[in-house]
């Protein structure tokens, strides 16, 4: 049996679940082994429809009037209880945050090694794994060793996909044995941002600074811009290392993955840690007075420039198409 | 007064391409610096910090090579008060080896008479990507661990924690001691100063050897993507490519 950890939100399959349990059911096929799914706090109806229809033949439907809350060793807790009575070859989880966590808790509670953000997997007496290193700009080949195999699945690195027919689907509710010590790290507040604005993760167009901008007033043209296209604005490390912008702003590898229709990124060089987070983008024109620079290998358009002289140039010919005048 | 252990690791500062040794075991660092993570960066930062305002000691640890050195004191100009080198010969030590080493030095600082209060790390390490380390050692320790913090406050021996999530926060609390991971963003790090430089040089570094843990985690190999370099079409060069700019943005229906 391959075990697969699920995160829902609303009744809604998470995405990076599903892209778990893609793997996941391809893995299960070549070891002739059926597929599981652990959903907590219940499994509700239009979950067990859709994780049937993923493949997933067994629910074990967790129930404890103390999960009400995510508590992240108490997921472990309840996972590793299930292992011992289902004998799993493998458990599994998104390479969410989330995901990460419970199944890093589930590795120290059980002694087992742990490989995080794999993208592919080949089952054996030990399982060897593709994963994402330095942000998924480098792939290490690993053996995960030990009795049971864990791991999570890199997001967006293998894209959902339905199983052909849907499995029948047994539910079965399952009772954990939970202490005060792993529920003592749970949430405990959750505080929402009131914001009118279009987050970063989810603009469709995003504009962004980098050094080249120059200072935290250089950003006043690219908000401009923004204004223009309802794009949220971003900026690279260099700009939040120089306390230009919040490090909310940021993209990268330590800062917000984007996934617009199209990026703008002006006087940003396109350091690693920058590409790992604007990659996801459909679209990639960049601004810049380099045109050897390494933003312009990422980037499928290309303006050689200063961006305080583009930028306000875009601004304009936006207006003239618009009729109105400056 | 508390103490404060921070964890950090020795990375290759990347620029924009990696190539990797020929035995394909290692980055082909010849022509790189090292650095530690941002996210860790922001650990040492938030030590300082606390200690600047609950008084204390700060303590930075790293696992790696002699060379690793540079990066304790790096640390300690930024204001870390001592350091503790866990010296191996070579390689990347999986995490389960290095959370085994981890918590063998935090015993030996406690029977030494540093206990720590708060053990902090980066979220997770900026080359090897393992998530796991915070928690195997915190496990081990018994100690409660909150990953993934970008807001921290000690409130009468207690951490509260702060996780951004979409749409908001999420709160979570632990006593102290405890293991919290943060993320870059938690706070703006200082830049070193040049006092910082001077006495850094004078502050203790301990070394110990550990022996390696059988962790599980085998690397086999690195391996470079294929590179996916697209040639950029140039709309033109200054304001002039202003309108094929806006007819792109036409184009994808973005305008």
């Amino acid at each position: 049996m391959i075990i697969g950890l699920v995160e829902h939100e609303q009744g809604k399959l998470n995405e990076r679940t599903a892209e778990m349990l893609t793997l996941g059911r391809k893995l299960a096929a070549q070891m002739g082994a059926p597929l599981a799914a652990v959903v907590m706090g219940g499994a509700a109806p239009e979950i067990a429809e859709r994780l049937a229809a993923f493949g997933v033949s067994t629910v074990y439907a967790v129930k404890h009037e103390r999960l009400g809350s995510y508590a992240p060793e108490a997921w472990a807790r309840c996972v590793e209880q299930i292992m011992a009575a289902a004998k799993p070859a493998a458990v599994m989880a998104a390479g969410s945050e989330r995901g990460n966590e419970a199944m890093a808790y589930l590795g120290a509670l059980t002694g087992l090694p742990m490989a995080a953000n794999c993208t592919e997997v080949q089952p054996g007496e030990s399982f060897l794994v593709t994963r994402q290193c330095w942000g998924g700009t480098l792939w290490e080949e690993a053996r995960i060793h030990g009795s049971v195999k864990l791991l999570t699945v890199a997001p967006l690195a293998v894209a959902a996909e339905e199983a052909p027919a849907p499995a029948a689907l047994s539910v079965s509710e399952f009772a954990p044995t939970l202490t005060d010590k792993d529920l003592r790290v749970r949430v405990v507040d959750r505080i929402e941002t009131a914001s009118g604005r279009v987050t970063l993760a989810e603009a469709r167009v995003v504009v962004s600074g980098g050094r080249g901008a120059g200072s935290a007033e250089g950003f006043g043209p690219l908000e401009e811009l923004a204004g223009l296209l309802g794009a949220a604005v971003g900026c690279s490390r260099a700009v939040t290392s120089a306390g230009w912008r919040p490090h909310a702003d940021q993209i990268g590898q330590t800062g917000t993955r984007i996934s617009p229709e199209i990026y703008i990124a002006c006087g940003v060089s396109g350091a690693t840690q920058h590409i790992v987070g604007c990659k996801g983008s459909k679209h990639i024109l960049a601004i810049n007075t380099d045109p050897e620079a390494p933003i312009m290998n990422a980037a499928d358009y290309a303006i050689v420039g200063d961006m305080h002289v583009v930028v306000p140039a875009l601004c304009a010919e936006i207006r003239k198409r618009r009729g109105v005048s400056d | 007064m508390m103490n404060v252990l921070v964890c950090i690791k020795r990375v290759p500062a990347t620029g924009s391409r990696i190539t990797l040794t020929p035995d394909e075991q290692e980055i082909d660092a010849r022509y790189l610096n090292f650095t530690f993570s941002p996210h860790e960066e922001c650990a040492v930062e938030e030590a300082v910090r606390l200690i600047e305002a609950h008084g204390g000691t700060s303590v930075v640890l790293t696992l790696g090579p002699d060379a690793a050195t540079d990066i304790l004191v790096d640390a300690m100009t930024l204001g870390m008060e001592r350091a503790v080198l866990l010296e191996t010969e070579s390689g990347d030590w999986d995490p389960g080896a290095t959370a085994a080493a981890i918590v063998e030095a935090v015993r030996a600082q406690q029977a030494a008479g540093t206990a720590f209060d708060l053990i902090l790390m980066g979220n997770e390490a900026a080359d090897t990507g393992d998530y796991q380390v915070g928690i195997r050692v915190a496990h081990v320790l018994g100690l409660p661990c909150v990953t993934g913090v970008k807001e921290l406050k000690i409130d009468n021996g207690n951490a509260v924690a702060r996780r951004e999530v979409k749409g908001g926060w999420e709160v979570f609390e632990a006593p102290l001691p405890a293991v919290v991971t943060v993320k870059e963003g938690i706070n703006l790090p200082r830049y070193p100063s040049l006092r910082g430089r001077l006495t850094a040089k004078k502050k203790p570094i301990e070394r110990m050897k550990p022996q390696r843990a059988h962790g599980g985690l085998e690397k086999v190999r690195f391996k470079v993507p294929p590179e996916q370099t697209s040639v950029a079409e140039v709309l033109g060069k200054g304001a002039e490519a202003a309108p094929l700019a806006v007819d792109l943005l036409q184009r994808l229906g973005v305008l």
